[in-house]
């Protein structure tokens, strides 16, 4: 049995306006440029994918499924900026082929640097996804594939989850096939799902390359690479930026008529099924344990986390932006705390990376700055204005009474993501404007 | 090769260059006969000890030491009053200045007005003179050897275009810089005059950047076939006995290093430093050159209210400018319109990290540079801060811009030129 499992990564992330030292206010975030960007990309991409994947999900009556994971942060972009994108997804949530999965809802790197900022934007992701499209993630997969044992076991005692991906890192398997469902060392219920990058990125990275042997990609061809693995894997984890079609490989590459005839040809051999990754899951029964000591991700050639935290310049900032977490949250102003989590996104250290610099390549995609310089000073000049708003807040809450701090926190952990709700809730209200309320 | 200053006469880029490609290409074993006019009287732009040739000295070999390293360059100096950045204005005082000088030593009554003073057969404009180094260098070709003739910037053009007609030699022009340059819109025509027929006359013309490149094209009516692009590269003179100097400063030092010229844009420097003083206060900021806008800047430092806090050292040379870059945080280059710029290069070599203008040459091949327009004084006040605000981002852009800048090296730039040499020599057979 080959058991295929599509799932999406949408992400887009908040681009900061250009904030110099000498800037005072706190609009941090360039609201026009991250709705041009939203609405392009949704006309190039989501709003063309998603209704070619209902046309199929639709034709092939249950017998083709995928699985999302959309962050909070385009969630909250598409109802400001591109609510049909939102009733796609809607619609698609609704044929009950689709499964939604749970992230950090800032697309951050907090379990690098802190637990408990972690766990509540993991469970603001779920509660939100939940309220949109009234399912709840029962499968985890964290910012760019990040992973080691010590996340599995978070999230194996965070209670909600069966499953978590990751990517299918040769170093990590070894001779073994990412085509099985594994365990993370160390857990006895969660099951790991890994990524096979060999056919991901045949569709994701190869499939408009002429240089490459096997181009042009038919969806023929790809539909007998999914067979041969019968008989030495039950599944083929394809995992992929949903940006793939329309952005990354343009339309006029084909890449929607290869998806469009893709499950004809998978399903033409008996042994094929699409599943998602909880069926996967209730399906399959772990074939061996897997040992992660050490953090790897789904980027570049490392495979590590080098594109974020490569150089001192991203390191500095991250971690000074982590060192502000307890100053945040004990002035426990709202928009301050969202600023902050907003922050958290990993793009932005991802704009730092000089690796590669020099050269120009796939980091340049996307990335709104002429130099990881200017990018670094960017944060840092936003990153020192949140710090003076805290300073100057901070003063306020320890002359008020003591309890007023602990509603600050309160509504972290628990009301925070009531809040997302009525965010949410209020479509014609642009997300940015609501948690000032 | 054709040029008109060299180490240890320089006042600004065009010496560094020449000197650079011209040890590069002694490297390679070439052999290269350098004319260059050698003044009279040199203090105008530097500090150096002028070297007075006797009526001989046309013949006379440079004896300084660095030369002597050049086994494959000879030096043929010729008496002139030229200097690379000169205006018709300071050539006319500087003539002045020498008949006066003249006068004293010769304690009699000489008229200012003759034309003929003291055995020095010049008259009093820098383009005639222009055209009478021209003669001079014709004459002297005539006793050389050589396959091509490379002219550096307009003074040499005139000789250049003489010298290929008596010897039918290709002529190939380097562009070190512009009349539009240096000069804005101001454009002196008669300048503009000798440069334009210099590129049209020449067979093959080498910009320093596609940024000259382009104004090449767009103010010379200039077809792009016939340019090619060198960079420049930068020397490494990690002048690694220099004894590790004990500055102990509570203040950082932002370093302008350059002719205090509008073409440098001295005054977008003060007004940035004007912005960093608003947030920071222990900061420093040193201008090192000099040029006909230093007095201006003085007074506009002294307007802004920051005279204390920037300091004027004049014309550095040699071991100062390497002190001055080791006591330097940050390098800021906010030129209006630099065809290439070594200097940002030498400070990084240095390990001091630069912000250098878009409007640049040497944007064009720094990535590892903080980038800013020259008019944009929030935005270079914006990154001068950062730099000394932020220690990772100085150490990153240290670190990067050092490894970059040393892959910059005169022997590619070298290499470069002799391939257009032998392009240029088949290409003018083939024509012959």
């Amino acid at each position: 049995m080959a058991s295929v499992c599509f799932y999406f990564q949408v992400h887009q992330p908040l681009r900061l306006r250009h904030y110099t030292i000498f800037d005072k206010n706190d609009q941090y975030f360039d609201d026009y440029k991250n709705a041009s960007i939203c609405r392009k990309v949704a006309n190039k991409c989501y709003l063309p994918a998603n209704r070619l994947l209902l046309d199929i999900i639709r034709r092939y009556e249950g017998r083709f499924k995928i699985a999302y994971s959309i962050t909070g942060i385009l969630l909250e972009q598409f109802l400001s900026y591109s609510p049909e994108v939102m009733s796609t997804f809607d619609a698609l949530a609704e044929t009950g082929c689709v499964e939604f999965l749970a992230e950090t809802y800032y697309h951050s790197l907090s379990f690098l640097y802190s637990r408990d900022e972690f766990v509540e934007q993991v469970n603001k992701h779920i509660e939100t996804i939940e309220y949109l499209f009234g399912q709840k993630p029962r499968v985890f997969r964290n910012t760019e594939l990040i992973y080691n044992n010590d996340l599995a076991a978070l999230v194996e005692s965070m209670g909600n989850f069966d499953a978590i991906m990751t990517e299918g890192a040769d170093h990590i398997l070894g001779f073994r096939s990412p085509n099985f469902v594994y365990q993370p060392k160390g857990c006895d219920k969660l099951k790991l799902l890994l990524k096979n990058y060999s056919l991901s990125d045949d569709i994701a990275f190869r499939f408009s390359n002429r240089d490459w042997s096997q181009w042009p990609l038919t969806a023929e061809k790809f539909a007998r690479w999914i067979t041969d693995v019968n008989g030495n894997g039950n599944v083929v984890n394809l995992f992929m930026d949903y940006e793939t079609f329309g952005e990354h490989q343009w339309k006029d590459t084909g890449i929607f008529n290869f998806m469009r005839h893709l499950p004809e040809h998978i399903l033409k051999h008996p042994d094929n099924d699409f599943k998602t990754p909880s069926e996967i899951v209730l399906s399959y029964e772990p074939v061996d344990t897997v040992d992660v000591p050490h953090l790897i991700s789904w980027a570049d050639t490392e495979r590590d986390l080098s594109a974020w935290l490569g150089n001192a310049m991203q390191s500095n900032a991250i971690h000074e932006l982590y060192r502000l977490e307890k100053k945040v949250k004990k002035a426990g102003d709202k928009k301050i705390i969202t600023d902050w989590r907003k922050l958290q996104i990993s793009d932005h250290f991802y704009y730092m990376c000089t690796k590669y610099f020099a050269d120009g390549d796939v980091h340049k995609y996307f990335n709104p700055y002429d130099s990881p310089y200017d990018s670094y000073i960017n944060f840092m000049n936003v990153l020192n204005n949140l710090h003076n708003r805290c300073s100057r807040q901070a003063p306020l809450d320890a002359n008020d009474v003591p309890g007023k701090a602990l509603t600050g926190k309160n509504c972290l952990t628990g009301q925070a993501t009531g809040a997302a709700f009525c965010d949410l809730s209020q479509n014609k209200n642009p997300p940015d404007l609501q948690t000032v309320n | 090769m054709l040029g008109w200053e060299f180490p240890p006469f320089i006042s600004g880029g065009l010496g560094t260059a020449c000197y650079g490609l011209t040890r590069a290409m002694d490297q390679l074993g070439v052999k290269v006969t350098f004319v260059l006019p050698t003044m009279v009287d040199n203090r105008y732009a530097t500090h150096v000890k002028l070297l007075t040739p006797s009526s001989q000295s046309r013949q006379a070999g440079v004896a300084f030491s660095k030369l002597n390293k050049l086994k494959n360059v000879t030096f043929r100096t010729i008496s002139s009053p030229l200097q690379p950045y000169s205006t018709p204005d300071v050539y006319q005082r500087q003539f002045e200045e020498a008949l006066r000088q003249k006068q004293k030593m010769h304690g009699g009554n000489i008229n200012l007005t003759s034309q003929s003073i003291g055995g020095i057969d010049y008259s009093g404009d820098m383009y005639a003179e222009v055209h009478r180094y021209a003669a001079i260098v014709a004459e002297l070709a005539e006793n050389e050897q050589f396959d091509v003739i490379h002219a550096h910037d307009w003074m040499t053009y005139p000789a250049g275009i003489v010298v290929a007609a008596m010897s039918g030699k290709p002529l190939i022009v380097h562009i070190h810089s512009t009349e539009f340059d240096r000069s804005g819109e101001n454009v002196n025509q008669m300048i503009y005059d000798v440069e334009r027929e210099g590129m049209h006359r020449a067979d093959k013309i080498i910009a320093v950047s596609y940024f000259t490149h382009n104004i090449i094209i767009n103010r010379y009516g200039i077809s792009g076939e016939k340019i090619e692009v060198v960079h420049n590269g930068a020397e490494h003179n990690g002048n690694w006995s220099l004894p590790e100097s004990n500055i102990s400063k509570d203040e950082k030092i932002v370093l302008f290093l350059g002719r205090i010229t509008m073409q440098k844009g001295p005054e977008y420097f003060l007004g940035a430093a004007k912005k960093v003083l608003e947030v920071m206060d222990n900061v420093k900021f040193v201008m090192a050159g000099s040029g006909n806008l230093m007095s201006k800047a003085v007074e506009m430092a002294a307007e802004l209210g920051i005279g204390h806090k920037v300091l004027f050292t004049g014309f550095l040379h040699g071991e100062d400018v390497q002190k001055i870059y080791r006591m330097a945080d940050l390098y800021v280059m906010p030129s209006v319109s630099e065809p290439f710029g070594i200097a940002p290069l030498e400070a990084l070599h240095n390990d001091v990290p630069v912000i250098i203008s878009k409007q640049s040459g040497v944007s064009e091949v720094l990535k590892h540079a903080l980038k800013v327009d020259f008019w944009d004084i929030n935005e270079i006040a914006n990154k001068i801060i950062a730099v000394l605000k932020y220690p990772p981002l100085k150490i990153t852009l240290q670190n990067h811009g050092n490894f970059e800048a040393r892959r910059l090296r005169w022997k590619d730039s070298a290499e470069k030129c002799l391939k257009i040499y032998e392009e240029t020599l088949e290409e003018t057979l083939v024509a012959v």
